[in-house]
C-alpha cells in the first residue's frame, strides 16, 4: 500500500523575539490512502504546525512533506481543511459557503452540478433544509457540520481536521463523531485529525499518533484494530479502556509527568 | 403596523422637540437674538427659500464629493495598513498626528494656499476631516481578520487578490459603514468650516455668515436647521446603503 501522506523527518522552528522556538523535531508520519490518523499530544506541541505543513501553508526548515508522491512546496487544491473555529462567510447562505472552494479550485462541474454536490453533502451531514439559512442562524455544531461539507466539496484527496470538535459540548461532539463515520462511508477520504480528545481519537481514527512535548517528534503509535462499522458503544468496551489507558500514559510521558522507561511502541 | 411605527415615532419625537423649544423661548421671553424659536424660523425659510435651495445644494454636493474622495483614499490607506504591519507602524502615528490637528486651523492655511479655488478648498477640507475614521476602520477590519479565513482560501491556492475580494472586503463592510456614518457628519463640519471662514459667499455656511453680519438671527438658526436636515438625509442614505451591502451583519431581533 502506498502512502498518500508522507512526512519525513521534519524539523521546524518559529522565529521569535527571544530566538528560534523549535516546534517540530524529527517528526515522521505516514498515512496510507484511505487511512485516518489522529494526532494527539500536549498543548502547544506543534500539532497545528503539522496541519499547516501538510496543507502547504508553511515550509518546514528541514525534512520533506510528500502528498501523492509529490513534494509539497505550496498550497494545493487537493486538500480540504476544517478548523476548531468553523469560520463561515456571514454574508453568504450556508449553501454558498459550502460551494466556496469550487470558486477557487479548477473544477469540471457545471454550476448546477456544483450546487447538487453541495446539497448532497449538506444532506449527508443532516443539514437538509438549512441550505438558504445564514451562518448566524446555525448552532455551533451545525456550523461545524457545514464547515465539514465545505472541506469536502471539491473532493480533496486529503482532509485535514484541526480540532474540529474541540469547542462543542460533549453530546454534540458524539453526534458529529457518528456523522464523520457516515461521511467517510459515502465519501472516502484520507484524513489527519488533530485532537485533544483521546476517546475521539480511538473512535474515529485507525491509527493514533502521540507527539512528544515541544519540540515534537513521533513518540508513540497505536493501531486501532479494524472491527467493522464502529458504534459509539465501542468506547465502553474493555479494549477501548485499555487503549485509552495506554494513550493516557503516553500523554503523561509527553508532558514530562511520567518517566519514559517504556516508550517502546 | 411596523411601517407606521417607524414613521410615527420619530415624527412625534420631532414635534415634541420643536414644541419644547418653542415653549422654552416663550416662557423665558427671550428675544430672537438670544434664541430664535421655531415660529421665527418659518418666515426666515419662506423669505430666503431660493437662497436655501441654492446654498444647500452647494453645501451638499461639496460635502458628498469630499466624502467620496475620503472613501476612496481612506479605503486605500486602510488597505495598505491592514495588510502590511510595517506600513501600519509607519503610517499610524502620521495619521493620528494629522487627525489631531484641529481642522479649523487648517482652513485659513488651505484658503491661502489655493486662493480663489473655493470649491476645491471646501472639498479638500471635507475630505481631510472625514477620511481618518474610514482609514482606521478599514485597517482594523482587515488586520483583525481571523487567520482561519485566510487559511481556508490559501490552502486551496487562492491569491491575495481573491482573498481580498471574497473575504476581506465583505468582512470589513460593517466596520466601514460604521465609520462612514461618523464621516458623513464630519464632512459637513469640514464643508461648513470652510464656507464660514473663507469669504466667498457660497454654501449654507456663507448664508449663516451673512445672517450674522446682518443681525438676522432667525436666519442663522434656520441655517442650523437646514444643515441638520441635510445631515439627516445623508446619514440615512448611508444607512440604506448599509442595509443593502452589509445587512447580513444585522442579527435578527430576539
Amino acid at each position: 500500500m502506498t502512502n498518500l501522506i508522507d512526512i519525513k523527518n521534519v524539523r521546524h522552528a518559529y522565529k521569535t523575539a527571544s530566538g528560534p522556538l523549535p516546534v517540530l523535531d524529527g517528526l515522521t508520519l505516514s498515512v496510507p490512502e484511505g487511512g485516518f490518523v489522529a494526532v494527539v499530544g500536549p498543548s502547544g506541541c506543534g500539532k497545528s504546525t503539522l496541519t499547516k505543513l501538510v496543507a502547504g501553508l508553511m515550509k518546514p526548515d528541514e525534512g520533506e512533506v510528500w502528498l501523492h508522491g509529490e513534494r509539497v512546496k505550496s498550497p494545493r487544491s487537493t486538500v480540504g481543511m476544517a478548523f476548531q473555529n468553523p469560520v463561515m462567510l456571514e454574508w453568504r447562505s450556508i449553501l454558498k459557503n459550502v460551494m466556496l472552494p469550487l470558486e477557487i479550485v479548477p473544477t469540471k462541474l457545471t454550476k448546477s452540478q456544483q450546487e447538487d454536490r453541495a446539497r448532497y453533502l449538506l444532506d449527508l451531514v443532516g443539514l437538509k433544509g438549512f441550505e438558504d439559512k445564514r451562518p448566524s442562524e446555525l448552532s455551533g455544531g451545525m456550523r461545524q457540520r457545514a464547515s465539514l461539507c465545505r472541506a469536502l466539496v471539491h473532493q480533496p484527496d486529503v482532509l485535514i481536521l484541526d480540532e474540529p470538535f474541540g469547542a462543542l459540548d460533549a453530546f454534540t461532539r458524539e453526534d458529529l463523531w457518528q456523522i464523520m463515520h457516515q461521511v467517510k462511508a459515502k465519501e472516502p477520504f484520507t484524513g489527519v485529525l488533530i485532537t485533544h480528545d483521546l476517546r475521539e481519537s480511538i473512535y474515529l481514527a485507525d491509527q493514533v499518533v502521540v507527539l512528544s512535548g515541544r519540540p515534537a517528534r513521533t513518540q508513540f503509535t497505536l493501531d486501532i484494530p479494524e472491527t467493522g462499522p464502529r458504534d459509539i458503544d465501542m468506547l465502553y468496551t474493555p479494549e477501548a479502556a485499555d487503549m485509552l489507558h495506554t494513550l493516557r500514559h503516553q500523554i503523561e510521558i509527553a508532558q514530562g509527568r511520567a518517566p519514559a522507561e517504556d516508550t517502546a511502541a | 403596523m411596523i411601517k407606521l411605527r417607524q414613521i410615527a415615532v420619530p415624527t412625534i419625537a420631532m414635534i415634541t422637540f420643536l414644541a419644547l423649544w418653542e415653549a422654552l423661548v416663550w416662557i423665558n421671553g427671550w428675544p430672537n437674538y438670544k434664541m430664535a424659536s421655531p415660529s421665527d424660523l418659518v418666515p426666515a425659510f419662506t423669505r430666503y427659500w431660493e437662497l436655501f435651495l441654492i446654498m444647500g445644494w452647494q453645501t451638499l454636493w461639496r460635502t458628498v464629493v469630499g466624502l467620496l474622495i475620503a472613501i476612496v483614499f481612506g479605503t486605500m490607506v486602510g488597505m495598505i495598513m491592514g495588510f502590511s504591519r510595517t506600513m501600519r507602524d509607519a503610517l499610524y502615528p502620521l495619521l493620528v498626528g494629522f487627525n489631531a490637528v484641529p481642522k479649523a486651523t487648517v482652513v485659513p492655511i488651505v484658503a491661502l494656499m489655493f486662493v480663489g479655488a473655493h470649491d476645491f478648498n471646501t472639498v479638500l477640507i471635507a475630505f481631510m476631516i472625514s477620511f481618518f475614521p474610514i482609514a482606521v476602520s478599514v485597517s482594523i477590519g482587515l488586520s483583525t481578520l481571523e487567520p482561519e479565513y485566510r487559511d481556508i482560501l490559501r490552502s486551496l491556492g487562492a491569491s491575495q487578490t481573491t482573498i481580498f475580494w471574497k473575504i476581506a472586503l465583505p468582512k470589513t463592510l460593517p466596520e466601514f459603514f460604521g465609520a462612514l456614518k461618523v464621516a458623513v457628519t464630519l464632512a459637513f463640519i469640514g464643508t461648513n468650516l470652510m464656507e464660514i471662514v473663507s469669504p466667498h459667499g457660497r454654501g449654507l455656511g456663507a448664508l449663516f455668515d451673512s445672517g450674522k453680519t446682518n443681525s438676522d438671527y432667525p436666519l442663522m438658526f434656520a441655517v442650523l436647521i437646514a444643515l441638520a436636515f441635510l445631515g439627516i438625509v445623508l446619514y440615512y442614505v448611508v444607512v440604506a446603503l448599509e442595509k443593502i451591502f452589509a445587512g447580513w451583519a444585522e442579527r435578527p431581533a430576539g
